[in-house]
């Protein structure tokens, strides 16, 4: 249907896609995990009450989360030239996707946690347990399937905001959309992007339904 | 009457486990326990009946701490736990809980809820304290069940496991929380057993429950709690027999049914 140049372009943009996408929600996890955690037990229901950091952390995720993602973008560019190089390609939109992701994730594990029957926990503290131990063992066991959930929405959001960041040549699948399908008008081009996003959603989301599933241990 | 007193001395020889001294819980407006005090010797199983919302399970919940006190000192093992930063962890290691929903992690199998106490907080070795929960199960009658996971076990089944988590921490006072009220009828024999047998072995219990009739079988002593206070404190024999006040006799003949025959009721 393509030449072969179109071709090796739409099987690169793939991979720059799934590049950015996967690094950046494993680098939005290494941020938002922790910040999840944080808000949940130091939420006034949570296992280590601190109304201050609670509310420091609620604004600036708050304030993060209200950043619409193509002006996040273009804002943080200064640092993603200072920590990479450039402030254009996959590599370099790594960065702004991190940082739109990390207070996300951190809200979506927070909600998560809090999931977790109150009345478990309170079994793990009158065992002994200590804070971590009831992070560790009972908030993140007993909440995995529904964290899991929550990588699965996490990643295709993640996909969704690698492809926005094609309008300032960010590289990857919206980067091809975007140049081919916006300023050249050959829309072939862009709806074959756009079948390639879709697939894409839909195996991370099939993979991650499915795990999820298989580590319910609620139900038969 | 002698002989009453004499049991009470003896008691007094036995050194205290755990004292609540003039215990105040307050829950917003309402004062849910006002000056409570109560001694618990060692191999003493004290059993706490009143009407619901009398606060006898808030009290049960202090001892461990997951119920915060507004005044009053908790004594554990002559030491006054309650002065300054507890250190909860360690104290709650010698206080076992066992509540009225089980409260088992869904998440893990039987013998997973039992060592996870022993390994990850007392940091013991995992194949000995295995061995040890193995023993423990087979003992309730559930050895089998050990990879089960708790949605495929029955209620009676979840309770005896959770008993055996709080038994394997090897605690020196075990608290139970009502924990026959979530049973069909038939699974609270089979719970009540397990905890007459621990009482037989001279395990030191506080025990809150409606079963009347287990009550006057394990207690050594019953302590009836009304609108936050103790209202009266007996051996079971006198207490299902002869209430010394009124409000024990109210709420001991709510259990007592009796067919109406028109004229004068009890």
């Amino acid at each position: 249907m393509f030449d072969e140049t179109i071709r090796n372009m739409l099987i690169d943009g793939t991979w720059a896609t799934l590049y950015m996408t996967l690094v950046s929600s494993l680098f939005g996890y290494v941020v938002g995990l922790p910040l999840g955690i944080i808000l949940a037990i130091t939420d006034k229901e949570g296992i280590k009450p601190n109304a201050v950091i609670y509310k420091i952390l609620d604004f600036v995720v708050n304030l993060t989360r209200s950043i619409p993602f193509l002006i996040l973008l273009i804002m943080v560019m200064p640092l993603t030239k200072a920590i990479v190089g450039q402030s254009y390609g996959s590599t370099a939109t790594i960065v702004p996707l991190t940082i739109a992701a990390a207070p996300f994730i951190g809200r979506m594990v927070e909600s998560s946690l809090k999931e977790v029957d109150k009345g478990v926990i309170e079994a793990a503290q009158s065992m002994g347990a200590g804070t971590f131990t009831i992070i560790y063992k009972v908030l993140l066991g007993e909440a995995r399937t529904s964290l899991l959930v929550g990588v699965t929405i996490a990643v295709g959001t993640i996909l969704g905001y690698s492809a926005m960041s094609g309008v300032v040549g960010g590289g990857g699948l919206g980067d091809i959309a975007v140049r081919y399908g916006y300023y050249r008008y050959e829309t072939d081009i862009m709806f074959v992007t756009i079948i390639i996003l879709v697939v894409l959603v839909q195996i991370l989301q099939g993979i991650g339904m499915m795990l999820s599933k298989k580590l319910d241990r609620r139900r038969a | 009457m002698e002989d009453s007193i004499d049991e009470v001395n003896h008691m007094a020889e036995q050194s205290i486990l755990l004292e609540a001294k003039n215990i105040v819980k307050d829950y917003g407006q309402g004062r849910v326990l006002d000056d409570v005090s109560l001694q618990i010797h060692k191999g003493e199983v004290i059993v706490l009946i009143g009407p619901s919302g009398c606060g006898k399970s808030t009290f049960l919940r202090c001892m461990n701490g997951l119920e915060q006190i507004q005044s009053g000192q908790i004594v554990l093992d002559g030491e006054v736990i309650t002065e300054g930063k507890t250190d909860w962890p360690s104290v709650r290691q010698k206080i076992g809980m066992v509540f009225q929903n089980y409260e088992l992690f869904p998440h893990k199998t039987v013998l997973d809820n039992v060592i996870l106490g022993p390994v990850k907080v007392q940091g013991r070795d995992k194949k000995e304290v295995t061995k040890e929960a193995e023993k423990l199960l087979e003992r309730v009658g559930l050895l089998e069940k050990k990879d089960a996971f708790p949605r495929q076990l029955s209620g009676g089944q979840k309770q005896r496991v959770a008993i055996v988590r709080a038994l394997i921490l090897k605690p020196e006072i075990l608290l139970f929380d009502e924990v026959t009220a979530a049973l069909d009828p038939e699974m609270v024999r089979e719970v009540l057993d397990v905890i007459l047998e621990l009482a037989a072995e001279g395990y030191t219990m506080l025990i809150v429950t409606h079963e009347m009739q287990f009550a006057k079988a394990v207690a050594d002593k019953i302590v009836f709690i009304d609108g936050g206070k103790i209202v009266e404190s007996d051996t079971p024999e006198k207490f299902f027999t002869q209430p010394k006040t009124d409000r024990a006799r109210r709420f001991l003949n709510t259990f007592i049914y009796e067919k109406e025959t028109g004229g004068e009721k009890l």
